[in-house]
């Protein structure tokens, strides 16, 4: 019964987003149809779409994996920020050997990611500090960080833009690339694997125990001597670390460098994802590739139609956690028996 | 002797409250069967059984919390249905729940009035929001209904500084002004010293002779016989019994309720031998942590001494708040009271031993290694995991133990389900589904399953407090039984309890906490309950 309603949920948002574009003289069905063509239509445009997918599953582990320990991670924008400019300024000035090289990336990604968050939850834990407001602070701050060094310090002389120097040739995973030409690199199984390593690690160890015990009830946890302040952080490192993983996929894939702004805001998205997913990591694979495929199916909606852009995805997701979380919904409209006591 | 005061206004029906044949369902569990009783009017009537025998559903289904299934209720005789609370409120049934339904920040007339408040102006198109409440004509209705049947209370104290017993007078002024005539009082003794009972059952006298109906759900026997008219016993979801009370005996209620016979009170031998001090608390003070400044800032524990050796029952007797909350929480986070190191910032001085350890200045993660037992006194915030499984609370603490691990840091699933099994078996904690999150467990076998893992660490020290609290009969004894024989093995157990049958019977020793110190120290058979009872109100010893 929690499958069934987050997919019921999805598809009635569907249903009414897409009814709403008739509000501007569209067809539903042929904005439905853009949907899938775009998402779906070709080799290249589902490679796009898993290519969305992957910081969005890997932003999705990160809240989840936060809120199984009682946390909620506001600032996976920060911490993946964070983790994209650390392997990019890695990537761009260390020269290792190709084959290590994108592996030693994304430790440096996970690694800037963790300790972004592990300093919210070191705050948290030790003093007591509120891990929403820290988290939003510290997304200013990565934010600010982030443009200092892509606008003075290692900007690339050769564009206007605002991005650092191009990474070196081994660490890219380009090279790698699958489904014609779309930018799928071994980031998407990387996040797959993540997502099962993330489930084991949370039901299957005595630690993702103890992280799940402490988010349930930290008097509980505590009393049974369980080291609460301990498992905070390090749930904060973990949370943080997956974010910084987006910067793999992203700088040393897609981009190839650190762009100012790369990010449509996966962190946000990520809460979202989250939710979706009720923050099951095998959950999140799915919910974030629906995500993605959002995304990249709203993308093409300003060439093929008159009065709807590509900000449709957003109404979307949008939707989709209103009527998740429309309680009042799902006890009395949709009644859904409840599994046995 | 029963006390028919038909009321005159209404001489349709001699009985308030008439169940026929109610039955109600959760899923596969039948929680009332085919349940018929009845409620003369102006009498009170106590409703007794176990957990999980159907009483509460009964008043819940009766105040329009639950909807019955099939079957009928009759309130006045007249046939009632009711979709929510509301309008059983509108319908003269009023209910004071366990756990109080009141707004600590606000003062006691406006938590007797909020949700039925009357305003001054009462012009159409201005919403009750912004509205200004008449407090005046409130405070003067509830003036006369505080005196008409001796309810004084302060009106303009915040809830939050009103003694328990206070803060139920508001909740039974609540109903009463809403014009309830059948009130419905769930547990209401629980959380109430002994004098404040004494004076709670002469109020529900006068109620009663002012001619409300109240309807009392309660465990406790011997309030049942002394102050109730008649008795209605529940057993597994269906009425057992009905009894005058003036023709039952307290063995004779138990028996019922558990259906065989229960030794209410079995002599319990004294210990064999004493080992080593499984603990020792030298010379504690603790300064209260209040953040309020008030005058009478005593400490929270002043200058107590205490050990519990191996092979005995060490008993803590007193009213709730003296203290004993906070000596079981240094026991366990001493960190929090005396600081990591020796300093003089910190609220606590003193030195606590445990199982040979000077843990003082520990905190409890540091204190893992200790195996001890810990029953907790308020098991959902500091024993359950409430949204997870019987399994996964079973091995809570436990977790790390080398039996429920496998190689590469995985958990072996199997033995963690097989144990929580054999333990659910062994403890008879229904039903049996280890899968199940704990939540939906009653309360006393969520009880019973803290006790078959705090037990299943074979501790040498177990700290049980108030272990039996929402736990039936059948189970006391159970528990009582496990503890004493804890006991016979060699463990040394502190017992905190608010209940005196239970500190008398399981205790070698009794220390009796008042305002923070220890204030007598008897040994077993040394005392007697009255004399007990008057200890524990510290004043009162003379």
């Amino acid at each position: 019964m929690t499958i069934l309603r987050p997919i019921l949920a999805t598809i009635l948002s569907l249903v009414l987003g897409l009814l709403a574009t008739s509000l501007f003289h569209e067809s539903p069905l042929h904005i439905f149809k853009i949907f899938l063509q775009s998402g779906f239509g070709s080799a290249y445009d589902f490679g796009m779409t898993l290519t969305y997918s992957v910081p969005l599953i890997l932003t999705g582990l990160s809240v989840s994996l936060a809120f199984k320990a009682g946390l909620f991670n506001i600032g996976a924008e920060g911490q993946l920020t964070m983790g994209a400019l650390a392997v990019a300024v890695f990537a761009a000035l260390v020269p290792l050997p190709s084959l290590i090289a994108p592996l030693a990336g994304a430790l440096v990604a996970a690694c800037a990611g963790g300790i972004w968050g592990a300093l919210v939850g070191f705050l948290k834990a030790r003093r007591g500090a509120h891990e929403v407001i820290m988290t939003i602070m510290m997304n200013f701050i990565a934010a600010g960080i982030s443009s200092y060094v892509a606008v003075y310090l290692l900007k690339d002389p050769n564009t206007q833009n605002p991005q650092t120097l191009p990474i070196l040739p081994a660490f890219s995973l380009t090279q790698y690339s699958l489904f014609n030409g779309a930018p799928v690199t071994f980031a998407l199984f990387l996040s797959l694997l993540i997502a099962v390593v993330c489930w084991l690690y949370l039901y299957r160890t005595p630690y993702g125990f103890e992280l799940r015990a402490v988010g349930e009830n930290e008097h509980a946890s505590s009393t049974a001597g369980i080291g609460v302040q301990k498992v905070q952080i390090l749930a904060m490192f973990f949370s943080g670390a997956l974010a910084g993983l987006v910067g793999v996929g992203e700088v040393m894939g897609r981009v190839g460098c650190f762009k100012l702004d790369f990010s449509p805001g996966y962190g946000f998205t990520g809460i979202a994802v989250a939710f979706l997913g009720r923050c099951h990591p095998l959950a999140i694979i799915f919910s974030g590739l629906l995500f993605g495929a959002i995304q990249k199916g709203a993308s093409d909606l300003e060439i093929f139609t008159q009065n709807v852009t590509s900000d449709l995805a957003l109404v979307l997701q949008a939707l989709i956690i209103l009527v998740v979380s429309a309680d009042g919904l799902w006890e009395k409209w949709i009644p859904v028996k409840k599994g046995k006591a | 002797m029963t006390h028919l005061h038909v009321n005159h206004k209404d001489m349709k029906s001699p009985f308030a409250v008439e169940f026929r044949h109610v039955t109600k369902t959760f899923g596969s569990i039948k929680a009332n069967n085919d349940i018929s009783f009845k409620v003369p009017k102006g009498t009170v009537h106590a409703l007794v059984g176990e957990n999980g025998a159907g009483k509460s559903t009964a008043m819940k289904i009766l105040f329009g919390l639950y909807k019955e299934d099939s079957g009928e209720i009759l309130v006045h005789g007249k046939p009632q249905h009711w979709d929510s609370p509301k309008d059983a409120i509108k319908n003269g049934i009023g209910m004071v729940h366990q756990h109080f339904m009141l707004a600590e920040n606000l003062n006691g007339l406006d938590n007797i009035i909020l949700g039925d408040e009357e305003c001054t102006l009462k012009l159409p198109f201005i919403p009750l929001p912004f509205n200004v409440i008449d407090r005046k004509k409130a405070r003067e209705k509830i003036s006369i209904i505080s005196e008409k049947y001796g309810l004084s209370v302060p009106l303009n104290l915040p809830i939050s500084q009103l003694t328990v017993g206070m803060q139920q007078r508001i909740e039974i002024l609540k109903l009463l002004y809403r014009d309830a005539d059948i009130l419905i009082l769930d547990e209401p003794t629980a959380v109430l010293t002994p004098p404040e009972v004494d004076e709670l059952f002469a109020n529900l006298k006068k109620l009663k002779d002012e001619g409300k109906t109240i309807l009392i759900v309660t465990h406790k026997l011997r309030e049942v016989l002394t102050f109730t008219d008649e008795i209605t016993v529940f057993r597994g979801g269906s009425v057992v019994g009905h009894l005058m009370t003036s023709d039952a005996s307290e063995q004779k209620i138990a028996s019922l309720m558990v259906g065989r016979k229960v030794e209410l009170r079995p002599e319990v031998s004294s210990p064999q031998h004493l080992g080593k001090h499984v603990l020792s608390v030298d010379n504690v003070t603790i300064k209260n942590l209040s953040h309020k400044k008030q005058a009478n800032q005593k400490n929270a524990l002043n200058k107590i001494n205490l050990s519990v050796r191996a092979g005995e029952i060490v008993g803590i007797a007193g009213v709730e708040g003296n203290g004993q909350s906070v000596l079981l929480d240094l026991i366990f986070h001493p960190q929090k009271y005396f600081g990591p190191k020796c300093s003089s910032d910190s609220i606590g001085s003193g030195k606590v031993t445990l199982l040979e350890n000077d843990v003082t200045h520990k905190s409890s993660a540091q204190m893992s290694k200790l195996v001890v037992g810990f029953v907790p006194e308020d098991r959902h915030l500091n024993g359950l995991l409430l949204q997870m499984s019987v399994e996964e609370n079973y091995i809570l603490g436990r977790h790390k133990e080398k039996k429920f691990r496998r190689a590469f840091f995985f958990q072996n699933r199997v033995q963690i389900r097989k144990s929580a099994n054999f333990a659910m078996e062994k403890y008879d904690i229904r039903p049996r589904l280890v899968k199940a999150f704990i939540h939906g467990f009653s309360g006393g076998n969520q009880q019973k399953l803290i006790i078959a893992r705090e037990l299943a660490k074979k501790p040498n020290f177990i700290v049980a407090a108030n272990p039996t609290r929402g736990v039936d009969i059948g189970a006391i004894e159970f528990i009582h039984n496990k503890l004493i024989g804890k006991r016979d093995k060699g463990a040394g157990i502190l017992l905190v309890s608010s209940e005196l049958d239970e500190i008398l019977k399981l205790s070698d020793r009794i220390l009796v906490f008042y305002g923070g110190e220890i204030v007598a120290e008897y040994k077993r058979h040394g005392v007697d309950e009255h004399t007990l009872g008057l200890a524990m109100c510290g004043g009162c010893v003379k």
